[in-house]
């Protein structure tokens, strides 16, 4: 391939930011580098290519970079536009329709999902989930608007609300594991759990999801870091 | 074309966030009511329209909804492509670039308002201070980049991220007089004072962001709206 048209992409396996990229590049039939990245060690390259925040996921195309999840999304819908489906619609209304709801999801539900990994405290924890069943609920009604009866928020394609959403599902399967509370429940939101499972065996997703259980052990690594963390700061 | 009924915009006139809406239809040349909320009562066409946040700024054209400033800013200039000049760049790696640096404003100024448009002590206000001048240092670093010599970031026009930071400048004006503190320093950020200039003084934008003495009487207003944001319950 030529430089100028070399795709790769900056990540970790277990970040849900990094697989939303994942499943763009492939809904679009990219081809590219994947550059798994130490975090406790970041690279030269990471930090020349996201010098502001030093996350990942990162997108190199053609030597440039590209940062922040829906950004780089965006992106790759734009560059590959006449590749595969469109991760967003053609009409205004609508892009702005899929863009709210991709903003609510990354909003609402990731920083709920941080709080119940990291905070150990039992309110923390029931604020969290309590706010996590309240934008599910949401969800739920805003796919049965947006599916219009079809498999996906975007109806018969995978588009930016789906990817942002399907992204977190593994990681609310991993917290179903280590909490025993259902948050994907089919009494609930019966039509986002059966989303959920399509979403998981797309061609796009399957191979990139990070598998629940792996999630599980990553958690108890994060969480044992930042206890430590917190047992140190506080001598 | 849009009749001014056609296109209303529920809002408040502190709000930056309802300022970019206001100067991105301006600079589409589009006619607009614009409907004044009551913070403290919130009318039923703004929790009809904005069921999820509540809150403003909404646009709604030809009775369609559409919230979140920066959504709002995308869809004014994608709906009205044909009219002004384009908001955001064509190039997919310079929008690209565009997105990155409006999120990183929305990111690291916000946070501060509350400090430093309200009453905290001293050490607090110091941080909020301090977090304020690394952002501005570095947005003065990307203007230097974007802008390639003129007069704002997007160029020889106003762009996707002076609406994004320019928004910014009343409350940043009104946090100098209520906090004491000088953020517009031209000996710090020489270049972005410049633009700041340049942007108030704006056909599209000077009739939109208030004074200084309003935003100073809005503040306890705004201080209110800082609580009632930051409860869960909303």
């Amino acid at each position: 391939m030529a430089i100028e048209n070399e795709v790769k992409l900056i990540g970790i396996w277990s970040s849900g930011f990094v697989t939303r990229v994942m499943i763009a590049l492939n809904l679009k039939g990219v081809e590219y580098e994947f550059l798994p990245e130490d975090l406790s060690s970041k690279s030269e390259l990471l930090l020349k290519s996201n010098p502001v925040y030093k996350q990942v996921p990162v997108l190199i195309h053609g030597g440039k970079s590209v940062c922040e999840s829906l950004v780089i999304v965006q992106y790759i819908d734009q560059v590959w536009a006449s590749s595969g489906p469109c991760i967003l619609p053609a009409d205004p209304y609508d892009r702005a329709s899929v863009r709210f709801w991709a903003a609510y999801v990354h909003d609402k539900l990731t920083s709920q999902i941080r709080v119940l990994i990291l905070k150990e405290d039992e309110k923390s924890k029931a604020e969290a989930e309590e706010q996590l069943f309240t934008a599910l609920l949401l969800l739920e009604e805003a796919f049965v608007k947006c599916s219009k009866g079809k498999s996906f928020f975007g109806g018969d394609s995978i588009d930016l609300v789906d990817i942002t959403l399907g992204s977190c599902i593994n990681w609310l399967k991993a917290m179903e594991i280590i909490t025993g509370t259902k948050f994907l429940d089919k009494t609930k939101t019966p039509r986002l759990a059966e989303w959920a499972e399509r979403f998981c065996s797309a061609e796009a997703a399957k191979e990139v999801l990070p598998e629940a259980e792996k999630l599980v052990e990553y958690i108890k690594f994060l969480r044992a870091g930042n206890r430590a963390a917190a047992v140190s700061s506080s001598k | 074309m849009a009749t001014k009924q056609d296109v209303k915009v529920l809002g408040w006139s502190a709000s930056p966030f309802v300022a970019r809406v206001r100067i991105a239809l301006n600079l589409k040349g589009i006619e607009y009511e614009f409907l004044n909320e009551d913070l403290g009562r919130k009318s039923d066409l703004l929790l009809k329209s904005n069921p999820v946040y509540k809150k403003v700024p909404v646009l709604i054209h030809g009775e369609k909804p559409v919230c979140e400033s920066l959504l709002i800013v995308q869809y004014i200039d994608e709906v009205w492509a044909a009219s002004g000049l384009p908001i955001l760049p064509a190039d997919a790696y310079d929008r690209a670039v565009a997105r990155f640096w409006a999120a990183y404003i929305d990111d690291k100024l916000p946070n501060q308002a509350p400090v430093l448009l309200g009453e905290a002590d001293e050490p607090t206000k110091a941080e909020a201070t301090q977090h304020m001048f690394a952002a501005l240092q570095q947005l003065e670093e990307v203007f230097e980049k974007c802008s390639e010599g003129k007069s704002f970031f997007g160029g020889n026009t106003i762009g996707y991220v002076d609406i994004t930071l320019g928004s910014y400048l009343g409350w940043m004006k009104a946090m100098e007089k209520i906090a004491g503190i000088k953020l517009l320093d031209e000996e710090k950020i020489p270049q972005l004072v410049k633009w700041a200039e340049r942007f108030c003084s704006s056909d599209a934008v000077k009739e939109v962001i208030p004074q200084v003495d309003q935003f100073v009487e809005f503040s306890k207003v705004l201080q209110a709206a800082f609580k009632a944001a930051a409860s869960p319950s909303n």
